[in-house]
């Protein structure tokens, strides 16, 4: 493998390691293993810990995949691989 | 107009427009039958998954599960959307740019070996089958309370449905069909929602009503109130209450997530887009698609349990006179799906969590999205469309999982591997046999559910988990694992998924034939059956690691394969060789 395949193919293992953090933390995390002392927290009449499970998660996972793609968009750019 | 000739002309109305639209896209060569032709654009795409994803199981039962659940049935929630993420950052462009047309094909070519593709093949009619007789199920369901026609005969006309529109379009006339299905179930979905939501709590909008004050001026929050009603009728808080135990939920939550991921009918849906970048985009439009029903259900779940609640019992300690019920209750009291048993005489309706004293003998969960707006006294043409909807959710993911069971043995088993020299012409033919005979399948195991058929649909996402799910992911982010570390991992993890499930809920769902009996207290860890396919996975992965380190890795060409289709570069329409 080139240096410059192994390069983006890093960057882009990175990427989804850094967006799947927030995906565990925000659905695992705050909406299973933190939610009580979460619930503790007023989110208008949510409990904070039962929003992210019913809605602040899957709001989350949206911005991710966006935010994904949008990166990776420029990667390919950057190292000239795109279609 | 009454209700029945309205539900009538919603209902034959889109199926005319499915109609209109498989003849306008019917499919002349095996690329359209079994990737669109591989032009469909990201939205498009996106909307078109979300259909062939939200099934009978999303539109009718979840936000019923919810709202007897409470905070337990957000793994539902958290489940079927977080499986999103891992598709389209882990499987999703890497599968379309290496452009064939199925997911055994996939796993034949980087596991380079027939027996890995029939292995897949296997694991993909397995898990396809057990999702397509729940929609089997609820096609026929809709139709009999609706339409008040004979079960039977609703399945057979919802199979003749399916049967024009996916035998004559394949993979193009499905995707344009799930298109208006999607619109309609959303449009369904959405308006009691909203009207509901309205009513309650005076804001239009149920993902913000959810969290408002309650619209009659005592200024109390919704959730509050209805943490209040649950729990003082001795029913566990309805905010905080957990489904079977902590590990239970981190398990069924990760088992649905990486199920969702590993489900063939979803993926393939990415081999019709053009582009890697426009795979990437489909799962993001995809994912906003899903969440408009997805985030909408917990608010109708909430909304929904609360009518409930407040039509039984008016005023604190005041239950409702039998004979006073309403209309809604008289209707679902007829299918059988909700029971009374006046226990202590005195002609009301006592309900509580006592088993002893409670006189609810049956609230059918499903009952709750399909009874809501005659509960919230909404007009007859919402009801008409919650028809309409609950059919098109049904209809867009059975013909989708028709599709994926079909083409895998057309494509994978006949022209893969048994009959090599079909012609492309013979293949379209055979596919469209096989799909027929899919149909026929599936219509049988409808009108004859196995034993098992109700609570399976999380069980197909077991199975994939277990199967599927980590081939693939192994066998794009390691160059390395072999074809027989790929296979001896998949046969583990479906085989001990099924194991687990047949030990507790009987050997081919065979009532009494259950070893270790369907008891909380014999659950492994305290998983419950459908939450295992997240051990399944964890087993499948750790047994091709061990048996590819014994048999040493892939060839060079496989590994060259691989970083091939790590870079976008150089990917053209889907093909078949």
């Amino acid at each position: 493998m080139t240096t410059e395949k192994l390069t983006y193919w890093q960057r882009n293992l990175r990427l989804i390691a850094k967006c799947l953090i927030i995906w565990f933390i925000v659905s695992f995390g705050f909406g299973l293993l933190l939610v009580e002392p979460l619930n503790t927290i007023r989110l208008g009449g949510y409990k904070l810990g039962f929003w992210f499970a019913q809605q602040g998660s899957i709001y989350v996972f949206i911005a991710l995949v966006f935010y994904y793609a949008h990166a990776m968009n420029k990667l390919d750019e950057e190292f000239d691989v795109q279609e | 107009m009454d209700l029945k000739t309205l539900t009538y002309i919603v209902v034959f109305g889109s199926f005319a427009l499915y109609f209109g639209i498989a003849w306008w896209a019917r499919a002349g060569s095996t690329s359209e039958f079994y990737a669109a032709g591989g032009g469909v654009g990201p939205l498009a795409n996106g909307m078109a998954i979300g259909a062939d994803w939200m099934s009978a199981a999303s539109f009718i039962s979840m936000a019923g599960l919810i709202a007897f659940l409470g905070y337990g049935g957000s793994v539902f929630l958290m489940g079927w959307t977080g499986g999103y993420v891992l598709l389209a950052m882990c499987l999703a462009p890497y599968l379309r740019k290496h452009g064939k047309f199925t997911v055994p094909e996939f796993i034949g070519d980087r596991y380079y070996s027939k027996t890995a593709r029939i292995v897949a093949v296997g694991c993909l009619i397995i898990a396809s089958l057990t999702y397509v007789i729940g929609q089997m199920k609820g096609v026929g369901v809709a139709f009999s309370r609706f339409l008040e026609v004979d079960y039977g005969l609703g399945l057979g006309i919802g199979m003749c449905v399916v049967w024009v529109y996916a035998v004559l379009g394949g993979m193009k006339g499905i995707t344009y069909t799930q298109i208006a299905q999607y619109v309609v179930l959303i449009f369904a979905y959405t308006v009691p929602a909203i009207f509901i939501s309205l009513h309650l709590t005076g804001n239009p909008i149920p993902q913000l009503g959810l969290g408002s004050t309650m619209a009659d001026g005592s200024g109390i929050y919704l959730l509050d109130k209805l943490d209040l009603v649950v729990t003082d009728l001795g029913f566990k808080e309805y905010t905080t209450d957990v489904l079977g135990s902590g590990v239970n939920m981190f398990a069924y939550t990760l088992s649905l997530m990486v199920g969702t991921a590993g489900l063939p009918h979803v993926i393939m849906r990415f081999f019709t887009v053009p582009s890697v970048k426009a795979a990437r985009a489909s799962a993001g439009y995809a994912l906003v698609f899903i969440a408009l029903l997805y985030t909408v259900a917990p608010a109708v779940g909430a909304m929904a349990r609360l009518n409930l609640m407040s039509t039984i019992e008016p005023s604190p300690g005041q239950y409702l006179v039998y004979e006073e019920r309403p209309q809604w209750f008289k209707d679902w009291e007829k299918t059988g799906l909700l029971e009374f048993e006046d226990k202590n005489g005195d002609g009301r309706i006592q309900y509580t969590s006592d088993k002893e004293v409670n006189e609810m003998v049956k609230i059918d969960r499903d009952i709750m999205v399909l009874a809501n707006p005659a509960i919230a006294n909404l007009p007859n043409w919402v009801i008409a469309l919650v028809a309409a909807g609950g059919l098109a959710a049904a209809l867009s993911t059975a013909a989708g999982l028709l599709l994926a069971i079909s083409s895998s043995i057309s494509h994978d088993l006949m022209k893969g591997v048994l009959t090599p020299n079909l012609s492309e012409k013979n293949e379209l033919l055979s596919s469209r046999i096989i799909m027929t005979i899919s149909i026929l399948v599936a219509g049988y195991l409808g009108l004859h559910p196995p034993g098992f058929a109700a609570g399976t649909v999380a069980l197909a996402f077991g199975l994939a988990a277990a199967s599927i799910f980590p081939a693939l992911m192994m066998g794009i982010f390691s160059k390395k694992v072999s074809g027989t570390a790929a296979i001896s991992g998949m046969c583990a993890g479906i085989g001990i998924t099924m194991l687990y499930v047949f030990q507790h809920k009987g050997i081919m769902f065979i009532p009494g034939t259950s070893f270790l009996g369907d008891l909380e207290p014999n659950w492994f860890f305290g998983i419950s059956p459908n939450a295992f396919g997240a051990v399944g996975s964890i087993i499948n992965f750790a047994v091709a690691f061990i048996v590819c380190k014994i048999t040493g890795p892939a060839p060079a060409e496989i590994q060259q394969l691989v970083e091939n289709f790590r870079t976008p570069k150089g990917a053209g329409a889907a093909h078949s060789h």
